[in-house]
C-alpha cells in the first residue's frame, strides 16, 4: 500500500474544506476520508464506491443540501421575486425562463438526498394543489435552518420534531379560526376567486395583466362547475401579439387545418368524433397477407380495398353528419370522398383534442359505424376557420356543454408563452381547488403572522425543551414574509417588526403591501389565498423537515456502472 | 500467506492462484468476522426504539429511501462483506418469519458477537462459546414463555391488538397518527383472518399509496383499488351492483400460437375475411353481454373497434389490469378468471356493490374502487402522504403492524416491551449461569450481558443515561420481582410497561433470540476466510 501516504495527505487537506464541499460534491476522496475517520480494522462492509456518513456529519450534509435548495428558489418568492433561466443539457440546450418553484426544481440534477426530499414535496404540491410550490420548499428549508441551530445547541432531533408537530397543529388551527368561507354567497365567492387568482398571478410574468388573466382564469374555472378536471380547459399558445391579446373562447379551438376543397364554414354542425383508421383499413386477423399471381389480381384487390374504404365512408356519411373529426390520419382518398359529400373532415386530432372535443360537443368517440341511429353525435352552432396570428385554426362555437373552453395565449416569444402557460396553470389549479374547498385566507404574509402569533403563544405555555422548537417554528414562519419583503427590496426587519406589532391587536388584517412598501390591510388590498394551499404548504413542509431531521446516517450505494448496460 | 511444504520440503500450492487470494485464519479470522458483524449492528443501533433515528439510503440509481426499518436498511445497503451479508440474511429471515423486530435481532446479534470477542481473548474456544450461547438462549426462550401473558380479544374487542400495533408503529415516522394506522391495520387483519384456523393470509391485504393529501387521510377500503381508469373516457364512472367479467384474453382477433398464414388472393376472400373480423368483435362483446356482465376487467388491451363497441353496448371496461390485481379482484368479488370468451358463464361473474372511479389532485390521476364485494375478505389500505418517501416508509410500517397483528392472532401471548423482556431474561440467564459447571458458564453470563444491550440502546437513543437507567430498572425488577419494568423512552413518568401499554408478541421476541444466537454460532465457527484479492 504505497499509495496510502498520499491519501492521508489528501485527507488532511480535505478535512479543512470539508464543511464547504459536504453538500454537493461526491468526490472519491470523500469516501477515503470517511473510512479514515471511522477506522475499521477489517475490510470495508460496503462496496468500493459506496459512501457512509454518520451522525453529525450526516445531519450536516442534509442541512446543507436542503438549505442550498431553499436559497436557490428563495429569490423567486413573492410578487417581486426574480426568475431563473434553466438551460437543459440535452440536445439544443433549450432555455426555460421561469419562477415556478416546481419547474425549477424538477429540472435540477441533485445528488444530495435531503435536497431530493424537498424537490419531491414541491412536485407533490404541484400535483395536488398546483400552487405554493416555492413556499413549501422555502418553509421546509427555513424549518431545517432553525433546527440546525437547535441541534447545535444540543437539543435532540426527536425533541425538535415533537415541538414542530405541536407547532404545526397549533398553526393550522389558528389559521382555521380565521378562514373566510363564502360558500353560500355566490357573488362574494366569485370575488374571492378573483382575488385568489390575482394574488397567484401577481408573482408571475402575467402580473402586468393580472386583472385580465384573473378574469380569464375565473371564468374558465367557473365553467367547470366544481370538477377539478383541468383537461377541459385547453390552452393554445400562439406567438405574436402581446400578452393582453390573449382571450378566453367559450367554444373549442382545434389547432388543425381544414381539408382541401371542404367547406370552411358550417352552421348547425353535426359532428362525429371518431378514432378509426382512415388510411388503409388493415385486416386485423393475425397472419393474413395478400398473395397474388398476376397484376390484374392486384388491381382487383386494390379495387376491393377502395370499395371497403368507400363503404366505410358511406357508413360514416350515413350518420347524417357534416363534420368528421378523426384521431388518426385520413388519407387523400377518403378525404376526397368526404369533400364530395360536403363534409368537413379533420384528421390527426391528437388524443387530448379528441377527448376534449367529445366532451365539448357532447358526442361519443366512435370506432365502428354500423348502427348510425345509436351513435351520439356532437353538435355545435358554428364551425369556422379562424386566423390567430398567421395560423389557421378551426373554431367550434356555440357548443352544448359549457364545461370546456379554450384560452388562447399570445405573447412575444415561446419563452414568454411557456411561462405564461405555467402561471395560468397555477392559477387554474388553485381556483379549481378553491371551488371544492371554499375556505379562503388573506395573503401577503398575513397567514404566516397569524400562525406565528398562535405558535408563539403555545411556546410560552409549553414547558420543557420543546418550547425552543416551537419558537423556532414561529421564526421559520416569519421567514416567509421576511423573504417576500427582501425580494421586493424593502427593509424587511422594519416591516416584519411593524407587522408583528399590528398583529398583536385583535382581528388584524395586516400584511406586507409590496407595491407601496409598507404594512397594509390585506382585506382592502384584496389579496387572498386559498386555505387549502396554505394548509398543504404547512403540512408537507413540516413532514419533510421531520423526515430529514430524523436521519442520522446516509448510506450511498455504489453508483451503478454504466458500462454494464452497453 | 503461508505456503505448504511436502515431506521433502518442496513448496506446493493448495489453492488455485494462491498468491492472488487474501486469507485470514484462526483468531484473526474470527476477530475480523466479529468486527464486521459489529459494524453492521452499530449502523442499526441508533434506529431502535421510539426515539430511534432514520437513515437515508441512496440506491445505485440515485433514488432516495428514508427508513428506520432494519430489514430495509440492510437490504438497500448493498453490502460487500460476507459476514455483513449474513447479518442481512438474519434480518431478512426475521422479516419473513415475524415481520417485526428486524432491527432488534441485528442489534442482539451484534451484542452477542461483542461479548464473544472478549471471551475469545481470554482463550475460550469458540465452540464452547457457541454451546454456552445455545444453552443460554434456551433458558431465555423458556423464561419468556414463563413471563408471557395471554390476552383475549375478539372481533368486537380489538383494543389489545391496536395497542400492540401501536407499539410497533411508535418507532416509525408515522407515529404522529399511530392510533389511526394501528386501527386500520388491525381491522384489515381481522377482516381477512380466519379465526377458526388462526391463520391470516396477508396477500389478501393490498397496500396502495398515492402521494398527496395527508397521513390522516389514509383509509381502509373494504374492497380493491386498481390504479387504472375506464378504457373509454365516456364510460360511466360509477356502477352499482356490478357483475364483473374477469378476462385474461384480449379483445382482439385470436393469435394462434402455431405459425400460419391466411392467404388472400381473390376479392371474395378479402371480403369474407373482413366480414369475419367484424363478426368476431361483435361476438366477443355479445358474449360478455349475454352472460349479464355489467363491467369487464381485462388483463390485456382492446382494439379501438372493440373499445367502441363496448362503450356502444353500454358495457364499461377496464384494460391492462395486472395479474396480481386481477387475482385479488377475483377473490374479492367471488368471480372466476376466464381465459376464453367461450367459457364465460353467468356463474363465473364476480359481484361488487359499487365500482367507482375517483380522481385525485390537479393531474389526471384516477383510481378505480371496487367496493362492497361479494367476498369482503380482501381489503385495501390506501395510504396518502406528503411525498413519495413518506408513502414508502408508511407502507413498510403498515406491513410491520400487519405482521404483528397476524402473529397475535396465531398466538395470543405477549410480553411487555420497552426492553423489559430482555432485562428479565438477562436476570434469569444470569441466575441460571451459576448452575452450569465448566467454561460454558462464562458464555452464558456473556449472553446475559448481551441481552442488556437492547434496553441499553433504547435508553441511549432516548437521551437517557444508559448505564444508570438500566441498572436502576434491573434492580427494580429484582426487588419487586416484576418483569414489567422497562425503559421509559417517552418520558411518561412510569417505567411499568404494563401501565404504558407497550406490548410485543411473544413469538417475535423468541424468534429474535433464537435467530440471533444461530447466526452468532455460525459466525463463531468460521476460522478461515479465503477471498479473491482485489488486486
Amino acid at each position: 500500500m504505497s499509495s496510502s501516504i498520499s491519501y492521508w495527505i489528501k485527507d488532511a487537506a480535505l478535512f479543512l474544506f470539508l464543511p464547504l464541499i459536504q453538500g454537493f460534491i461526491r468526490a472519491p476522496e470523500l469516501e477515503l476520508l470517511s473510512t479514515a475517520l471511522y477506522p475499521m480494522a477489517i475490510e470495508r462492509i460496503l462496496k468500493d464506491d459506496a459512501n457512509e456518513e454518520k451522525g453529525e456529519r450526516a445531519r450536516m450534509a442534509s442541512f446543507v443540501g436542503a438549505i442550498a435548495i431553499t436559497d436557490l428558489v428563495k429569490t423567486t418568492l413573492g410578487p417581486k421575486g426574480m426568475d431563473k433561466i434553466l438551460q437543459s443539457t440535452g440536445r439544443g440546450q433549450e432555455v426555460t425562463v421561469t419562477n415556478d418553484g416546481a419547474t425549477i426544481l424538477k429540472s435540477l440534477h441533485i445528488d444530495n438526498p435531503a435536497a431530493k426530499v424537498l424537490i419531491d414535496i414541491s412536485k407533490v404540491q404541484d400535483d395536488e394543489v398546483g400552487d405554493g410550490t416555492t413556499s413549501v420548499v422555502v418553509l421546509a428549508g427555513e424549518l431545517l435552518r432553525e433546527a440546525e441551530k437547535l441541534v447545535a445547541a444540543k437539543i435532540h432531533p426527536m425533541t425538535i420534531i415533537s415541538g414542530y408537530r405541536m407547532a404545526a397543529e397549533c398553526a393550522c388551527n389558528a389559521l382555521l379560526q380565521r378562514v373566510v368561507d363564502n360558500k353560500d354567497n355566490a357573488v362574494k365567492f366569485k370575488m374571492d376567486l378573483m382575488k385568489i387568482a390575482m394574488t397567484t398571478l401577481s408573482s408571475k410574468i402575467l402580473s402586468q395583466d393580472k386583472v385580465y388573466f384573473a378574469q380569464l382564469a375565473v371564468d374558465a374555472v367557473m365553467r367547470l362547475k366544481g370538477s377539478t378536471n383541468l383537461e377541459a380547459i385547453q390552452i393554445i399558445k400562439k406567438p405574436g401579439g402581446s400578452l393582453s391579446d390573449s382571450f378566453l373562447d367559450e367554444g373549442f379551438i382545434l389547432d388543425k387545418k381544414i381539408g382541401l376543397g371542404q367547406p370552411k364554414r358550417i352552421e348547425n354542425a353535426k359532428i362525429l368524433v371518431a378514432n378509426t383508421a382512415m388510411d388503409t383499413d388493415k385486416v386485423k386477423i393475425y397472419g393474413a397477407r395478400v398473395r397474388v399471381d398476376s397484376m390484374s389480381k392486384v388491381a382487383e384487390i386494390e379495387e376491393a380495398e377502395k370499395e371497403k374504404m368507400r363503404e366505410k365512408v358511406q357508413k360514416i356519411i350515413a350518420h347524417g353528419i357534416n363534420c368528421f373529426v378523426n384521431r388518426q390520419l385520413i388519407y387523400n382518398f377518403p378525404e376526397e370522398l368526404f369533400a364530395d359529400a360536403g363534409i368537413l373532415a379533420i384528421e390527426h386530432a391528437d388524443f387530448d383534442g379528441i377527448e376534449r372535443l367529445a366532451l365539448v360537443t357532447g358526442g361519443e368517440i366512435a370506432s365502428t359505424f354500423d348502427n348510425p341511429e345509436s351513435v351520439k353525435l356532437g353538435h355545435c352552432k358554428l364551425i369556422e376557420e379562424i386566423m390567430i396570428g398567421e395560423d389557421k385554426l378551426i373554431h367550434f362555437s356555440g357548443v352544448e356543454i359549457g364545461q370546456a373552453c379554450t384560452i388562447v395565449l399570445r405573447g412575444a416569444s415561446h419563452h414568454v408563452l411557456d411561462e405564461a402557460e405555467r402561471s395560468l396553470h397555477d392559477a387554474l389549479c388553485v381556483l379549481s381547488q378553491t371551488v371544492n374547498d371554499t375556505r379562503v385566507v388573506l395573503g401577503a404574509g398575513w397567514p404566516e403572522m397569524v400562525m406565528t402569533k398562535a405558535v408563539d403563544e403555545l411556546a410560552r405555555q409549553t414547558p420543557g425543551k420543546k418550547s425552543h422548537a416551537i419558537e423556532a417554528f414561529s421564526r421559520a414562519l416569519i421567514a416567509i414574509p421576511t423573504i417576500i419583503a427582501d425580494n421586493a427590496g424593502l427593509d424587511s426587519a422594519d416591516l416584519v417588526a411593524q407587522l408583528r406589532a399590528e398583529h398583536h391587536k385583535k382581528e388584524c388584517n395586516a400584511g406586507i403591501d409590496v407595491i407601496t412598501g409598507s404594512v397594509g390591510d390585506m382585506a382592502e388590498l384584496a389579496i387572498s389565498e386559498s386555505f387549502k394551499v396554505k394548509q398543504a404548504v404547512l403540512l408537507s413542509a413540516t413532514e419533510a423537515a421531520e423526515m430529514i431531521l430524523r436521519v442520522d446516517e446516509i448510506i450511498t450505494c455504489a453508483p451503478r456502472k454504466r458500462e454494464d448496460r452497453m | 500467506m503461508a505456503l505448504a511444504f511436502d515431506e521433502y520440503g518442496r513448496p506446493f500450492i493448495i489453492l488455485k492462484e494462491q498468491d492472488q487470494k487474501t486469507r485470514l485464519r484462526g483468531i484473526e479470522a474470527q476477530k475480523a468476522n466479529i468486527a464486521a458483524g459489529k459494524a453492521v449492528a452499530r449502523i442499526l443501533r441508533t434506529s431502535i426504539g421510539p426515539k430511534g433515528m432514520d437513515k437515508i439510503l441512496q440506491s445505485p440509481d440515485g433514488d432516495v429511501t428514508i427508513t428506520n426499518d432494519g430489514a430495509t436498511i440492510l437490504e438497500q445497503m448493498d453490502v460487500d462483506n460476507q459476514i455483513a451479508k449474513l447479518m442481512v440474511e438474519l434480518s431478512r429471515s426475521q422479516d419473513y418469519e415475524i415481520g417485526d423486530g428486524t432491527t432488534g435481532v441485528v442489534v442482539m446479534a451484534g451484542a452477542l458477537l461483542e461479548q464473544a470477542e472478549r471471551l475469545l481473548e481470554r482463550g475460550i474456544h469458540p465452540i464452547r462459546i457457541a454451546e454456552g450461547y445455545e444453552m443460554a438462549s434456551r433458558i431465555a426462550v423458556e423464561h419468556l414463555e414463563h413471563i408471557s401473558q395471554k390476552f383475549d380479544f375478539g372481533t368486537t374487542n380489538i383494543e389489545p391488538l391496536v395497542q400492540t400495533c401501536m407499539t410497533t408503529l411508535s418507532s416509525k415516522i408515522v407515529n404522529r397518527c399511530k392510533r389511526h394506522l394501528a386501527e386500520i391495520s388491525v381491522k384489515a387483519v381481522l377482516s381477512v383472518a380466519d379465526l377458526e384456523r388462526k391463520d391470516v393470509n396477508l396477500d389478501m391485504i393490498k397496500v396502495e399509496g398515492k402521494v398527496g393529501g395527508k397521513l390522516e387521510d389514509t383509509e381502509l377500503i373494504y374492497g380493491i383499488t386498481v390504479d387504472k381508469d375506464m378504457s373509454h373516457p365516456q364510460m360511466p364512472k360509477q356502477i352499482e351492483d356490478a357483475k364483473i367479467a374477469i378476462l385474461t384474453c384480449p379483445f382482439e382477433p385470436p393469435k394462434p400460437k402455431t405459425k400460419h398464414k391466411v392467404e388472400i388472393d381473390t376479392v371474395e376472400k378479402f371480403q369474407t375475411l373482413r366480414l369475419q373480423e367484424q363478426k368476431y368483435f361483435d361476438d366477443m362483446v355479445q358474449k360478455c353481454k349475454d352472460v349479464g356482465a355489467t363491467l369487464v376487467i381485462c388483463q390485456w388491451g382492446f382494439d379501438d373497434e372493440a373499445n367502441h363497441l363496448l362503450m356502444h353496448r353500454n358495457l364499461p371496461a377496464v384494460r391492462w389490469v395486472g395479474g396480481v390485481e386481477l387475482e385479488l379482484i377475483a377473490i374479492a368479488t367471488g368471480g372466476r378468471i376466464v381465459p376464453r370468451f367461450q367459457e364465460l358463464t353467468p356463474e363465473k361473474l364476480g359481484r361488487a356493490g359499487v365500482v367507482r372511479e375517483k380522481s385525485f389532485g390537479t393531474t389526471k390521476d384516477k383510481m378505480l374502487y371496487i367496493e362492497h364485494c361479494a367476498n369482503s375478505r380482501a381489503v385495501t389500505i390506501f395510504i396518502r402522504g406528503g411525498n413519495k418517501m413518506m408513502i414508502e416508509e408508511t407502507k413498510r410500517s403498515i406491513h410491520d403492524a400487519l405482521c404483528v397483528a397476524r402473529n397475535l392472532i396465531r398466538n395470543n401471548s405477549i410480553v411487555y416491551g420497552g426492553g423489559s423482556a430482555e432485562i428479565s431474561c438477562s436476570i434469569a440467564v444470569e441466575a441460571a449461569a451459576d448452575k452450569y459447571p465448566g467454561v460454558e458458564q462464562y458464555a452464558i453470563r456473556a449472553f446475559a450481558d448481551a441481552l442488556d444491550s437492547v434496553p441499553m440502546a433504547l435508553a441511549e437513543n432516548s437521551g437517557l443515561q444508559p448505564i444508570e437507567t438500566l441498572s436502576a430498572v434491573k434492580s427494580q425488577q429484582i426487588k419487586e420481582n416484576n418483569p414489567h419494568y422497562g425503559i421509559d423512552c417517552n418520558d411518561v413518568g412510569t417505567n411499568d410497561m404494563r401501565q404504558q401499554d407497550v406490548f410485543e408478541t411473544l413469538i417475535g421476541k423468541q424468534q429474535q433470540i433464537l435467530l440471533a444466537t444461530q447466526v452468532v454460532k455460525m459466525i463463531l465457527k468460521i476460522d478461515d476466510v479465503i477471498s479473491p484479492s482485489d488486486y
